[in-house]
């Protein structure tokens, strides 16, 4: 079932998908926001450019979406996919606590921005070109994964990556000379059973941009994580 | 009604604009639709844009665009503007009545110079005499205000959402090689008419989305120079500071990005370029009182260009894009792809990396 979101607002948009079939395809789609937000039993493709707040509280549907996407990707998302063709805006995968986000090209600011985990919930976010400032910040759970394969020779991913992060992990296919941490953050070489604990992701992402697997794992990547397991330690007073 | 200043509203913003670089001269129509998928960026309490180019035929003329409460303001501001300047044209503004913008104050448009006496006696150039008495009209005659006071260019703006107002001003009707647009959503005020966006100084305007939490030092040093922040709200500052560093400084603007948007010390302090290095220290420390903190994105335009700027921490969207001799610019890709869809190296800006576009020499 195809819907042409030509001239729809957001309201229409979502109730045109919320009563279409299990797939379906929205054409001519312009800045609509918070497309496909909470759905969780449809397969949604997408032309031309949703607007922020894409698949925000999404329960278990997937968005392919064919070119770029805004602002705030997968806000809040607690299950499901959403593949982006294109680049990412800023702040994709805000706060997300479960499903994956794959993107072919380059993430904005923010990426990952407050991403959380608990138990069964683990939430991935893989990004195949480079990453903006401020990576991860303040994250507390799941996967980040950056790629790097713009191969334009500029910086996997921009300044303060990893501010306030408390929780989770980052793996950057880098060896990151020149890369400024934070202190709380602590980063090493990827180990193999660092990537092994990937493959399934990279497998997917390889899936769905068509790339080779065995390529991308075998290259240096740096993993970040938290240095203290008790992050919250060093702010309050023992007593 | 309560002005602004007397109530706090909580609030986001769209902004957009485009060039031609080669001057090419462009109706209004477009930027206004660009406005429509940005839609719910605003809450209809301001709507406006500034357009560059539009008045070739009186080129060598500042265009003043007022707004009057009533008419006897009108006559007695008419009366102080004849005392200094020439007035060769004197007009309502053509605007179309729409139901979507209502209340509307008396809107004016006077095209002036500067009488030669009067600059000689008070040995002031034209701009500065011009800018001083925006300044005073605006912060001494009540129920008057200059909205717009710059050469060969113009800023629309109203109470409503921006669409709205295009429709109102006739935008289809002018022409120009740059435009920039904004819907308001506002942060700390109630939307009236001279609150709304661009805000504008001779041929600068500022569009703006985001909050200043500098406001306060900011407004304080400027008002040092003669500036008078009179409109309670924060971006007009913005345009002072660009006034100041530009015209009175005499900065370059990729200097008066490094002001507002100064990198932190310790980006500065990794530069390895060493006169970059120290240019950088220098003018945060001698500007420290004009740095810009909060969440910004702007779209400065000035004659014969436009520059967009992120806040240094990117706290707020923007996107830009090419196609041929026009670059698009917008809180939003949808924005541009309305303007063009065919638009190519869609990329956004770092934090406090300005985007400078130019209008090639002699084509405006």
């Amino acid at each position: 079932m195809t819907i042409n979101a030509k001239n729809l607002d957001y309201r229409s948009l979502n109730e045109a998908i919320s009563a279409s079939k299990k797939f379906c395809k929205v054409t001519d789609c312009l800045g609509q926001r918070f497309m496909a937000a909470g759905m969780s039993d449809k397969t949604i493709t997408v032309k031309g450019i949703p607007g922020n707040a894409l698949g925000a509280y999404l329960n278990g549907a997937t968005i392919i979406v064919e070119g770029n996407a805004q602002d705030a990707v997968g806000d809040t998302m607690n299950d499901g996919e959403i593949v982006i063709h294109g680049n990412i805006g800023d702040a994709a995968g805000y706060a997300m606590r479960g499903g994956k986000i794959f993107v072919k090209g380059n993430a904005g600011y923010r990426a990952g921005i407050h991403m959380k985990a608990y138990r069964e919930k683990q939430p991935c976010l893989v990004i195949g070109g480079r990453a903006g400032s401020f990576l991860g910040e303040y994250q507390a759970g799941g996967t980040i994964i950056v790629l790097g394969l713009n191969g334009d020779g500029e910086p996997i991913v921009s300044n303060f990556p990893g501010t306030g992060m408390h929780g989770g992990k980052m793996l950057l296919r880098s060896s990151c000379d020149g890369i400024k941490f934070p202190s709380q953050v602590h980063a090493r070489c990827a180990t193999d059973d660092d990537l092994q604990e990937i493959e399934e992701y990279i497998k997917e992402f390889c899936k769905y941009f068509d790339y080779d697997e065995n390529e991308i794992l075998n290259s240096e990547f740096t993993l970040i994580t938290p240095d203290s397991k008790n992050p919250y330690k060093q702010m309050y007073v023992a007593n | 009604m309560n002005i602004e200043g007397q109530v706090r509203i909580p609030s986001g913003c769209a902004i957009a604009a485009v060039i031609s670089k080669e001057g090419k001269r462009m109706t209004g129509e477009s930027i206004v639709e660009a406005m429509k998928p940005m839609h719910d960026r605003s809450n209809g309490l301001g709507g406006g844009f500034a357009a560059y180019g539009i008045y070739p035929e009186y080129k060598e003329f500042y265009a003043l665009h007022f707004f009057f409460d009533d008419r006897s303001t009108r006559k007695s501001c008419e009366q102080f503007l004849k005392e200094k300047f020439e007035i060769v044209k004197s007009e309502i503004l053509p605007t179309r009545k729409i139901p979507q913008i209502t209340d509307e104050p008396i809107i004016w448009r006077y095209f002036v110079a500067p009488l030669k006496s009067v600059l000689a006696s008070m040995q002031l150039d034209e701009n500065e005499f011009v800018a001083k008495t925006v300044m005073k009209i605006n912060t001494e005659m009540p129920g008057a205000y200059v909205f717009s006071s710059g050469k060969n260019m113009g800023t629309f703006k109203a109470v409503g959402f921006p669409e709205d107002v295009g429709v109102f001003y006739k935008l289809e009707e002018y022409e120009g090689y740059s435009w920039t647009a904004h819907g308001r959503y506002p942060t700390n005020t109630p939307g009236w008419w001279g609150g709304a966006h661009p805000f504008t100084l001779l041929d600068y305007s500022i569009v703006h989305n985001g909050e200043i939490s500098s406001y306060d030092a900011n407004r304080r040093f400027i008002e040092m120079f003669g500036y008078k922040c009179t409109l309670q709200t924060d971006t007009e500052v913005i345009t002072y500071i660009m006034d100041y560093l530009l015209r009175r400084q005499g900065l370059t603007l990729s200097e008066a990005a490094s002001v507002i948007a100064a990198p932190f010390w310790s980006t500065i302090e990794s530069k390895i370029d060493s006169e970059d290095k120290e240019k950088h220290i220098y003018l945060r420390t001698i500007f420290s009182s004009l740095l810009i903190t909060g969440p910004f994105s702007i779209v400065f335009g000035f004659d014969g260009g436009l520059m967009a700027l992120n806040d240094r921490l990117k706290l707020r969207s923007m996107v830009v894009g090419e196609k041929d001799d026009k670059v698009y610019i917008a809180s939003e890709e949808a924005a541009i792809r309305v303007m063009e869809p065919d638009a190519e190296n869609i990329w956004a800006p770092a934090g406090g990396e300005p985007v400078i576009i130019k209008v090639k020499e002699g084509a405006f």
